[in-house]
């Protein structure tokens, strides 16, 4: 069976590296499968899990944005930040949403800062769905 | 000249001193070597964000429509100020500042032309002691700083350009050359002129959505990630700077010590022989 490398990497440094089978992203138009000889294509991301599936097992990878670019033999995610499900930190996780929630209750949509809390918001809240998967 | 006892503790003083900054001298080394490290580590995310946008700017010269890349009339310039967190570094702040002045006297006629966006608690304090305009201050950065300790001052940045608060944006930082070498720097970040490119140019991307849209999210992720990679680079070189200035100031002491140490012979000897002779003196008094 062909395989892909993959990678997915944030500026503190390589998160993921190694030979999957099939990566599936979530990209801002659309849910995206990628197999091995994919066409190339540049994508940006939402805030959500990447699943790598290799053999049987699956990887999740919770990405905050950022984008994946895909060639015939590689796919490469580069991100701000980019957690593995089991270092995901679920009860500072926890703390962020509820300061996040906290904070939103206190905005209007028209404040300058609501866009980056309810960004906070969607990354606190897609970490915890990583973790639980 | 100066008492046996005067000298003694000078010798001792010193010495103390030494102890101090021989042992920053070691912290610095160490905090150079994980530097380094660290910007290997980023030096991967850089190359290859840098191809991937050199590689849009290059297939559609002229048909790139993004505020990021258009050159409008100056009322603003926004500058990122990136210091240390202290002094103990020989002329490395001050270096910094310097170039800072040269480009603001160049640029700019009076304070509300340009803001500041400083990083680092020295630079904040400049600022702070001539009432320069601030925007936006990142301040008790880690020797190893991570991208989030810079990531809010990296969004203002960039938030203040799309608004138009800001016309153009500068970074000024510290290039770390080698251990013994470091050389101030002056880029202009946005409107993003050129990108020099790097990658391939051989496969040909599908952009999806479209170039636009995906250059929506790739140029804010480029210059933040530029930000964050300039200030590893100044924290490298701050810390090579840091241990050439501990090393020069360990000589220095050793110097003194060697110094102090030959003057309290000296006197001890001094001391000695005026106490003979006055024994033998006074020894032939007595006969």
């Amino acid at each position: 069976m062909n395989t892909l490398f993959a990678s997915i990497v944030t500026p503190n440094g390589k998160v993921y590296e190694g030979d999957v089978h099939m990566v599936s992203v979530r990209a801002t138009s659309g849910d995206m499968g990628i197999l091995p000889n994919h066409m190339p294509l540049v994508a940006p991301l939402k805030i959500s899990a990447v699943k790598l599936k290799h053999l049987e097992s699956d990887e999740y990878v919770a990405v905050s944005g950022g984008f994946v670019e895909i060639r015939r033999d590689s796919v490469t995610i580069l991100t701000e930040s980019a957690e593995r499900k089991v270092d995901i930190d679920v009860a500072r996780a926890e703390r962020a949403k509820a300061e996040a929630e906290a904070k939103l209750a206190s905005l209007t949509e028209d404040s300058p800062e609501y866009k980056a809390v309810l960004n906070d918001l969607k990354r606190a809240e897609n970490r915890l769905h990583v973790a639980s998967l | 000249m100066a008492s046996l006892r005067d000298l003694k503790s000078k010798i001792n003083a010193t010495k103390k001193t030494r102890q101090i900054t021989n042992a920053m001298h070691m912290v610095a080394a160490a905090n150079l070597n994980r530097s380094q490290l660290q910007a290997e580590a980023y030096q991967e995310y850089m190359n290859k964000l840098r191809s991937v946008v050199a590689h849009i700017a290059s297939g559609n010269k002229g048909s790139l429509r993004h505020p990021m890349l258009e050159t409008r009339p100056v009322k603003k310039v926004g500058y990122i100020v990136i210091a240390g967190e202290r002094g103990l570094a020989g002329a490395y702040n001050n270096n910094v500042f310097k170039a800072l002045e040269a480009l603001i006297k160049d640029k700019n006629q009076s304070k509300d032309d340009y803001t500041g966006l400083v990083v680092g608690r020295m630079a904040q304090r400049y600022f702070e002691k001539r009432q320069m305009p601030v925007s936006s201050q990142a301040v008790g950065i880690p020797d190893q700083p991570s991208f989030e300790s810079i990531k809010a001052l990296a969004k203002d940045a960039v938030r203040l350009f799309e608004n138009q608060e800001i016309d153009e944006l500068h970074i000024i930082y510290t290039h770390f050359v080698s251990a013994i070498s470091q050389q101030v720097r002056t880029v202009q970040l946005l409107p993003l002129t050129d990108v020099e490119s790097g990658g391939d140019h051989k496969t040909y991307y599908e952009y999806e959505p479209s170039e636009n849209e995906v250059l929506e999210t790739l140029l804010p992720q480029y210059i933040e990630g530029y930000i964050y990679g300039a200030l590893l680079d100044a924290k490298a070189a701050e810390h090579a700077a840091r241990m050439t200035a501990m090393k020069n100031s360990t000589d220095n002491a050793s110097e003194m010590i060697e110094r102090y140490t030959l003057q309290y012979n000296r006197a001890r000897q001094a001391a000695i022989t005026q106490e003979i002779s006055e024994i033998v003196g006074g020894a032939n008094a007595l006969q």
